[in-house]
């Protein structure tokens, strides 16, 4: 089928806000008498708060109060709580204060005197489940998703039954088996066994997660970051105590999130609680780069092993995994699900035993980060594809092939779980890349010194679910003829909200220009929608934008049923008309169609609603009822299986041995995003994508100081994303399979996490390719273990080791 | 202000190594110490020395005024923002970035490290790009400064880069985006027909976390074909 709109480039609305400079992001908004407010962190890595005097602080001029554990409700262990009376991670927010000026409130900080006793701490989740080990929170060291705070401690047995560096497998509280594992290694022509590390890396969002609030008329304001408008509302007004209705919330751009802002978190609220002190005076609460270290999340590490068995042609037919995450001092994001799933939809295993242990550090919280165990799956497993490759003597790319998913996926299945899966075209995607790379004819030259430097490439393949559905959509048509798309999903910079809008201006066959968005905060009025994150937008906005119109559609042939005689199937939808289609001189424009909808009321119009709605849609359409014809309805489309992203991605890189630096040449990423909606969108987040997974793979850690457990890579500086200069000038290629998605009904889903995790690992595999095939067994892939690599030297680390260098 | 400070060895911690070395003067120094100044002494030699040298620390004030000054006098001074002069009263450790995102209400220009690692604060003084959140205001008085604001014609027309920006999808987020256009235009100024290397090097004091550099790269050498 031909689109008008689907697969063509347009010019999101809010773009020329961006480089104008007048997008207004959370800290922009001003209101008068606005306070200040400063927190004070925690400066040991577990403490009990003994006793604070704020006595001092209150003699600073332009104080104006303040607010301590005891004023704020406490959430349940392993949580993060707006102010803590024990801190368990260095910097932890424990006294807020606010006074007329910044300045004043920082000297009010200054002045703060807070005692603490310290308790055990500990950085290494390891060291944790040692039989004497510390617990990082009070009440345990084991926890997630799911899994209850306890406390777990190996035995010295199992610390001593492992070879030096191997990684130690004790009792866990996650572990899944499909399929005979033992049997598969029996059969296995090559097994390859090793342990690794993926360190932990922050998610350093440009725009700190800064937030604004002030009460009126019994409603709370505030202005806030977030990647998700709808779906942070309830979290956040949850946080400050409050009924959903009685929050305002403004959210038109997110300064980049990565997961960190996916929904409500604790911060957000601060301003709202101190305003609520102040009698409602505005609050803003500007959060400086190294507070945004300390509470704007970081993707979890893992220290892990696996043991993998391939028969000759390269088919993966055995995989037992073992993964232990590192969680922070909170619940977190259960990574640990994501490895395990990933490795069991990208290489199909025939059979697989999963174990895992999250475990909680004194470091800061770990959230969900762009592929949350996917990315560390790539970069701890695709080497050893690699390692098995060259022990088969079959090409990698070969090796490749014979494990992916293709052919649309029938015969695919998702985890441990082995769920169907909507469409998968991985195997397609790695053919067309290995086409468009000319990788046979590359790799020939794998390895090739030219003076000092050694060229390498590499091979990987990405993966996330992609999708979800159940949500609302919700579209209006003014008696102007404009068609409004109300979305909730928030603005993070793919500007998904507005190629899944324009979803609803196909359906209704809506010229572009006579649309507007409604989105980015409550005056909006908009439904209940997943947030951005997860690579759900396309694949699950498209679904709600697509009932909506439909609910819209239907409505525009009644009406002109109603005004025109005949039944509604008698009427079709056409140049922004409903017309008879054996008559189309007979009919109505979709003007006239809105305003005999206000005249009919009822449903047309917004005021009877679908019962199955959520209650965020219901108060939106209601409130926007009597304006137009309004669509509105929940997704329950047909849904079977799991939604995977998936992609492949090639990398060309020399390799300098003698000084360790790595000049990435070049970087294909070929997508299975099911059909393209927005090309320019997906080229931009191919590209973007794979810079972010070179600095997973070479630069970006978490370290701390094992004795004292104090952050030192907390600015830009010190975790390193890439530069501009770190990545290929004219070398970053995308492709797409563009094949539909089998149940999306627009065939799309989404990518934006997979082609991270594809190029990072693709990298990482570049480099042990120059290196003839060097495991390193760690990511990131630093310099001086290139250098230690090449020149045959131990590495400085300690294999195991993590949080540190 | 990251609301920490250097560690406070009377509230207790570890044992350790708590001495590393004996400083210069005879005196011990804890292994805790931070490297960097903290913000007050920083804050107190900036008053003394009036220099500040990028990435060493950072500074901030607000927009209302600083406490009462004797020098108060020494504070008032012209601003040339996007061609309209303004005199403002600023304290004399007050960076550019806050006299323009708080005096002037110019919030366009964004604050993303405040220590001269991001260039999500970069204008241009004197038509050279500088991180104005490491730049003290009284610095460039009597200076032209412009910001992202006033990068586009008073009519709206957008600078080419701006367009070109737009056309490349080069923002995601756009949160470095104002620090972008303001690196792209003082280079085009200078250098209107650059190569991809020199315009590779003069956004390279701008990171972009969203990675999206390979369209800002795209949108650099588009704007140059069109002016
Ligand atoms: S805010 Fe000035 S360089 Fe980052
Ligand atoms: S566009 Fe998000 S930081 Fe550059």
């Amino acid at each position: 089928m031909a689109y008008r709109l689907i697969g063509k480039n347009f010019t999101p609305p809010d773009i020329e806000a961006k480089v104008t400079g007048t997008a207004r992001y959370a800290e922009d908004f001003r209101a008068d008498g606005m306070a200040h407010i400063k927190i004070w962190g925690s400066r040991m890595p577990h403490g009990r708060v003994t006793r604070i005097d704020l006595s001092a602080a209150e003699r600073v001029p332009g104080f104006l109060g303040a607010l301590v554990p005891d004023d704020i409700k406490q959430p349940k262990p392993a949580s993060q709580a707006i102010l803590t009376s024990e801190p368990t991670f260095y910097g932890e927010p424990v006294v807020a204060v606010a006074a007329e000026t910044e300045q004043a409130a920082a000297d009010a900080i200054a002045a703060v005197v807070v005692e603490m006793e310290l308790l055990p701490f500990v950085v290494d989740p390891l060291e944790s489940l040692k039989p004497d080990g510390p617990n990082a929170l009070t009440g345990g060291n084991v926890t997630g998703s799911g899994i209850d705070l306890q406390t777990i401690k190996w035995s010295g047995r199992d610390f001593a039954m492992v070879a030096e560096g191997e990684l130690p497998r004790g009792q866990v509280p996650v572990e899944w088996t499909y399929g005979d594992v033992e049997a598969g290694f029996a059969a296995a022509k090559v097994i390859v066994e090793e342990s690794f590390v993926q360190a932990s890396n922050a998610h350093h969002a440009m725009e700190p997660r800064s937030a604004a609030a002030y009460w009126e008329g019994g409603k709370c304001h505030v202005w806030g970051s977030t990647q998700s408008t709808a779906f942070a509302q309830p979290g956040l007004a949850g946080l400050i105590g409050i009924p959903l209705e009685d929050l305002v919330f403004v959210a038109e751009f997110a300064g980049g999130g990565f997961g960190g802002k996916a929904g409500a978190y604790p911060l957000m609220a601060l301003p709202a609680l101190m305003s609520k002190k102040l009698g409602g005076r505005p609050c803003l609460l500007r959060v400086a780069r190294k507070e945004e270290y300390n509470n704007g999340y970081a993707r979890a590490g893992f220290q892990g092993w696996a043991k993998l068995g391939f028969r000759a042609d390269g088919r993966m037919i055995a995989a037992d995994v073992f993964t232990v995450q590192d969680l922070g001092t909170t619940t977190g994001f259960p990574d640990f699900n994501g490895f395990g799933n990933a490795l069991a939809t990208i290489h199909q295993p025939e059979a697989m035993h999963y174990r895992s242990i999250p475990v909680l550090t004194n470091t800061v919280p770990k959230g969900a980060q762009r592929g949350p165990g996917e990315q560390q799956c790539a970069n701890m497993i695709e080497p050893l594809l690699d390692k098995a490759a060259r022990e088969l003597g079959i090409d990698r790319v070969a090796l490749r092939l014979a494990n992916a998913p293709g052919g649309g996926g029938q015969d695919a299945r998702y985890g441990g779980k082995r769920d169907p899966v909507t469409s998968a075209y991985l195997r397609e995607a790695i053919a067309k890349g290995a086409e468009q790379f000319r990788w046979a004819e590359r790799v020939a030259d794998s390895g090739t010194r030219t003076g000092s430097k050694v060229r390498g490439y590499g091979v990987a393949s990405g993966f996330h679910t992609a999708g979800s559905y159940g949500f609302d959509g919700l579209v209006r048509i003014t008696p102007d003829g404009i068609l409004h798309v109300h979305t909730g999903v928030g603005n993070l910079g793919t500007y998904s909200y507005a190629s899944t809008s324009r979803i609803a201006a196909e359906v209704l066959g809506y010229d572009w220009s006579r649309v507007v968005i409604e989105r980015g905060g409550t005056a909006r009025h908009l439904p209940w929608n997943l947030g951005q994150f997860g690579s759900n937008t396309n694949y699950t906005m498209v679904r709600t934008n697509y009932v909506a119109a439909m609910d819209a559609k239907a409505k525009l042939q009644e009406i002109a049923a109603a005004a025109l005689g005949g039944a509604a199937a008698d009427y079709e939808l056409r140049d922004e008309r409903v017309v008879a289609t054996a008559d189309p001189a007979r009919g109505l424009s979709f003007a006239e169609a809105a305003q005999k909808a206000i005249e009919m009321g009822g449903k047309y119009a917004g005021q009877a609603l679908p019962e199955d709605i959520n209650p965020m849609t219901v108060a939106s359409a209601t409130a926007i009822a009597g304006t137009g014809l309004v669509g509105v309805a929940k997704d329950t489309l047909p849904q079977t299986g799991v939604v995977p992203g998936l992609s492949a991605s090639f990398v060309a890189v020399d390799v300098d041995v003698e000084t360790g630096r790595v000049d990435i040449l070049e970087c294909l990423s070929v997508a299975d995003c099911g059909l393209v909606i927005h090309p320019q969108g997906l080229a931009a987040q191919a590209r973007s994508a794979a810079v972010m997974g070179f600095g997973l793979a070479r630069t970006e850690r978490h370290i701390y100081d094992p004795a004292y457990a104090r952050p030192n890579a907390r600015g830009y500086h010190d975790a390193k994303p890439m530069t501009i200069l770190d990545i290929p000038a004219e070398g970053l290629h995308w492709a797409a399979v563009d094949q539909p998605d089998l149940v999306n009904p627009m065939g799309t889903k989404g990518i934006g996490e997979p082609l991270e995790g594809s190029a990072s690992a693709a990298l990482v595999t570049a480099i042990s390719d120059a290196l003839g095939g060097h495991l390193f067994n760690r990511a990131p892939v630093v310099t001086d273990m290139i250098l230690n690599a090449a020149e045959g030297l131990p590495q400085s680390h300690k294999p195991l080791a993590t949080n540190t260098v | 202000m990251d609301g920490i400070g250097p560690f406070d060895p009377t509230v207790g911690y570890p044992p350790g190594p708590a001495i590393r070395e004996i400083g210069p003067d005879g005196s011990k120094i804890p292994l805790w110490k931070p490297l960097h100044m903290s913000r007050r002494a920083f804050l107190r030699g900036v008053v003394c020395s009036g220099t500040v040298i990028a990435g060493s620390a950072y500074l901030f004030s607000t927009a209302t005024a600083a406490r009462a000054d004797a020098r108060a006098v020494e504070r008032m001074l012209r601003l040339t923002v996007n061609g309209r002069t303004h005199t403002v009263d600023v304290p004399p450790n007050e960076t550019l970035a806050f006299t323009i995102r708080y005096r002037l209400g110019l919030t366009g220009t964004k604050i993303g490290c405040n220590s001269a690692e991001c260039g999500a604060c970069n204008v241009m003084v004197g038509g050279m790009t500088v991180y104005s959140c490491s730049t003290l205001t009284h610095r460039v008085r009597d200076k032209e400064i412009t910001t992202v604001e006033g990068i586009a014609r008073p009519d709206g027309t957008l600078h080419p880069v701006q367009q070109a920006f737009i056309d490349e999808l080069a923002p995601q987020c756009g949160f470095c985006t104002p620090g972008m256009v303001v690196s792209a235009v003082a280079l085009l100024n200078v250098n209107p027909k650059p190569t991809i290397e020199e315009a590779r090097l003069a956004l390279s004091g701008n990171l972009c976390r969203c990675g999206a550099y390979d369209h800002y790269l795209r949108g650099v050498m588009t704007a140059a074909e069109r002016v």
